[in-house]
């Protein structure tokens, strides 16, 4: 008794929960501090892509290995300064620097890398020029002459650069034109006389063919084909004219070259403009990679085709999840017998979750695309077999493939909430005369919604990263169109399509200039982050305002 | 006891007094038959399990237009006995029982009885007010929307007479459209009282309706139960014996699952027959 409370009295207990306190609040730390060191990454290095730096001209020191085609000057962009390991025999190490010089066409080689040491003197020329062109990335020059039809326009006239600006405002007008009746009006068409044909084929498979209906097929088509000899001859015209305007330039290495006027898309002087017009040039490439179409193997031009497709994708996806996840965790939860059998199926749903996503891709490719895309190939367009309709990798099935994979989450996370909506208000619908249906429908469901929208997020935000499957079931590098347009039924569940995972992958490892790709991997990433992101908050937003609806302080 | 006694208001109403005590007595002998719903208990077993048996041959007959309270201590049964009146017992995996319960008349266990129907005609308040998260308008007619109703002036006036039968009207009718969550303790029982009689049962079941409350409240509840005899018949769970005592007509002692002793309040309360009720109600057991 004594020594008991001596105890009590003289020995302080330590305060034993502070240790834990720090040990894991240290855990969650490094945790907190790789996520923003991962997302400073590739928000610096996706970002300072679109930023137009200052383009340096380097001097070079005699014998340099740096020299490109024996000229001692090069100018180019900085895009990385980084420390070398010298030979064994030197030792020590050296700074170099990656500098972006263009001109593919000219030297075969976008990048190259200069030691500090062979830099004799740098310079910023004014006059120096930045150009975007339709083909071998961009030029770096300084502008000579525009060889116009009407006449030649020296550098040095007073109103050249007014010329430059207005022919190239020219030729994009002009490509937007080709681009229109090419894709556009051609592209109807061809759809057009497609459809025509195959109707022919239908009517024969069915043994309706008659002469009559063949010349009358015949008919239509060679109007068709008169409307698009037509075109062709428009665009081909406009493709001359592209054509008919030279752009004369000086290399930095000496040389003049020349380009079409339509080849050139955009310039600026790096050197000259001032923070407020590189402020709004970063902007607006920022959007032209955001809406425009990827040009020269997906490595220039947008993405708008893979945000696109990511984004529907995502979308069909969670059209499909939901319903099928709710039901079934409706059944689990609410309607079937707890016992062995149920556990059993619970454990397997979650298991499922944990099945790598090859082998759900795997198994859309059989099932969905084979199988089912077979069977409805031969049942509803037997006229165009053997080209596969449904029976080819698209969208509709990669959307499915993607639901099958995600189900488990939302069947668990729908259960959760399910098992939450308390006893108190079951008991009170089911005194109140509902059926269990009506109960489940008016008072459970409802008040279940945020927990069903918490695992349509998991889901997303799961479907929307996945690659892998994908590649398998509808995912291509380059798709020529938009799962939507305007051409009826609008929606096309069989298109394959483009996506912001897949590009990332095609653009690092798949790419033939990988140093130019580079960037367009670390902004595409960020694209890809930025939309899983949007795509979550709206889903939260939207559970946050169903929750304040249903919250209760009763249950 | 006798100033607060609780079968004067129902006299009129109500068979006379002598009729319903001699029931009473009779206990398990056949009660003369009446016009209304009531409830007869008969040799009534309830286990959870196969191995936990809660009800022992419960027998009782619970007359119509009266209140009845159901008082023993905790785990006595009384609770259990009261969800099988409308097989709210049914949500339990596993439960077995013996004996019959009838409705009037009609056996509740009969496998050709629409459960629904019969829930439709015993309204119920459980121990903790369970408003649904809608408006406190829909919460009035609940049983009404999933019986399928859709006319609006029905609907209007219901929430109408059964906001005033729970003695509600006046403090809510200025915001029938707003959630009902917003409502006090009290006001949020006493919507569930509005709820349950919106369907014009026959039978309300009440667990305890007053246990979350304060005393203001709960002077306000007992006061409408008083005021609900009249046209349903009332059975209440209490552990408050002053409330039973305040509010019954017949109360029945429960201890250990078995119906120990059932009789008119005032008898139970001032000359109980077994040794147990007494025990229990001058507080020396429980």
């Amino acid at each position: 008794m004594s020594l008991f409370s001596r105890h009590s009295h003289h020995k302080v207990e330590p305060a034993s929960g502070e240790p834990m306190v720090w040990f894991s609040g240290m855990w969650l730390g490094i945790g907190l501090l790789m996520i923003v060191t991962l997302l400073g990454v590739i928000v610096k290095n996706g970002l300072s892509i679109f930023w137009p730096s200052r383009v340096m001209q380097v001097e070079l020191v005699d014998g340099s290995a740096a020299a490109i085609q024996g000229s001692k000057t090069v100018a180019g962009e900085v895009r990385k300064i980084q420390e070398k390991r010298l030979q064994a025999e030197k030792g020590g190490t050296a700074r170099e620097k990656q500098l972006f010089v263009g001109n593919r066409d000219a030297y075969g080689f976008g990048f190259r890398y200069i030691d500090e040491a062979d830099i004799a003197s740098i310079t910023y020329p004014e006059d120096l020029i930045l150009a975007e062109r339709v083909e071998y990335g961009d030029l770096v020059g300084y502008p000579v002459a525009l060889k116009l039809p009407k006449g030649e326009v020296r550098a040095e006239a007073p109103d050249f650069l007014d010329r430059l600006s207005a022919v190239i405002a020219e030729g994009n007008a002009r490509r937007h034109e080709i681009e229109s009746i090419e894709k556009d009006q051609i592209g109807k068409i061809n759809q057009r006389m497609g459809a025509l044909r195959l109707s022919e084929r239908k009517a024969e498979l069915e043994g309706k063919l008659t002469e009559d209906l063949r010349t009358e097929i015949a008919a239509d088509l060679a109007e068709l084909q008169r409307r698009y000899e037509i075109l062709a001859g428009k665009a081909a015209a406009l493709r001359a004219e592209q054509k008919a305007g030279l752009f004369v330039y000086r290399l930095p290495t000496g040389g003049e070259r020349e380009i079409a006027i339509g080849d050139l898309m955009q310039y600026y002087h790096p050197n000259r403009i001032g923070f407020f017009e590189r402020a709004g040039h970063f902007c607006s490439e920022i959007w032209h990679f955001l809406t425009r179409e990827p040009r020269e193997a997906n490595t220039e031009g947008g993405v708008f085709p893979a945000i696109f497709g990511t984004f529907v994708m995502t979308l069909l996806m969670s059209i499909a999840v939901v319903p099928f996840g709710v039901i079934a965790a409706i059944y689990l939860r609410e309607y079937s017998k707890q016992g062995p059998v149920v556990r059993a199926v619970r454990i397997a749903v979650n298991n499922l979750a944990g099945v790598p996503s090859i082998v759900f891709g795997v198994f859309g490719l059989g099932f969905f695309v084979y199988f089912l895309g077979g069977s409805i190939d031969s049942l509803f367009f037997p006229e165009r077999l053997p080209t596969p309709t449904y029976g080819t990798g698209g969208i509709l099935w990669a959307s499915l493939t993607l639901a099958l994979m995600t189900v488990p989450v939302v069947i668990v996370s729908t259960e959760e909430a399910l098992a939450a909506v308390s006893r108190g208000a079951r008991e009170a619908s089911l005194a109140a005369g509902a059926s269990k249906w009506q109960t489940i429908q008016r008072i459970v469901l409802p008040a279940s919604v945020p927990g069903i929208i918490t695992g349509l997020v998991l889901a997303m935000a799961r479907g929307a990263g996945e690659v892998a499957p994908l590649m398998l079931v509808g995912v291509v590098k380059l798709a020529p169109t938009l799962p939507l347009d305007t051409v009826a039924p609008f929606i096309h569940l069989e298109r394959k399509f483009m996506h912001l995972g897949f590009h990332i992958y095609d653009l690092g490892f798949q790419s033939p200039d990988s140093e130019a790709a580079k960037p367009m991997v670390f902004a595409t990433t960020l694209l890809l982050i930025g939309l899983v992101v949007t795509l979550n908050a709206a889903a939260i937003l939207l559970r946050e305002k169903l929750r304040r609806k249903y919250a209760s302080s009763a249950f | 006891m006798e100033e607060i006694h609780p079968t004067q208001d129902s006299d009129p109403m109500t068979q006379p007094s002598s009729t319903v005590s001699s029931a009473a007595d009779a206990g398990a002998s056949d009660p003369p038959a009446r016009k209304k719903d009531y409830i007869q208990v008969r040799d009534f077993c309830f286990n959870y399990t196969p191995a936990v048996r809660v009800l022992h041959h419960i027998t009782m007959d619970i007359p119509e237009n009266e209140v009845t309270a159901f008082i023993g201590p905790s785990g006595c049964g009384k609770t259990t006995l009261l969800r099988n009146f409308n097989r709210m017992n049914d949500l339990i995996d596993g439960i077995s029982h013996e004996g019959t319960i009838t409705v009037n008349g009609q056996d509740i266990f009969d496998p050709n009885l629409e459960v629904i129907s019969l829930r439709k005609r015993i309204g119920m308040v459980f121990q903790k007010s369970n408003p649904f998260p809608k408006s406190i308008y829909e919460n009035v007619i609940y049983s009404l929307r999933v019986a399928g109703q859709r006319n609006k002036e029905i609907l209007d006036e219901v929430v109408e007479e059964s906001l005033k039968g729970a003695a509600l009207w006046d403090e809510v009718k200025d915001r029938l459209h707003q959630s009902a969550l917003g409502l006090s303790g009290g006001q949020m029982q006493r919507l569930c009282i509005a709820r349950a009689i919106a369907n014009q049962p026959h039978i309300l079941l009440m667990d305890e309706p007053c246990s979350a409350l304060d005393p203001i409240a709960t002077a306000k509840v007992e006061e409408l139960i008083m005021e609900l005899k009249k046209q349903f018949t009332v059975v209440i769970v209490t552990h408050n014996m002053q409330q039973a005592a305040r509010i019954s007509d017949r109360t029945a002692y429960f201890y250990l699952g078995k119906l120990i002793e059932m009789d008119a309040t005032l008898k139970i309360f001032n000359n109980p027959v077994k040794k147990e009720t007494e025990d229990y109600i001058s507080g020396r057991l429980g």
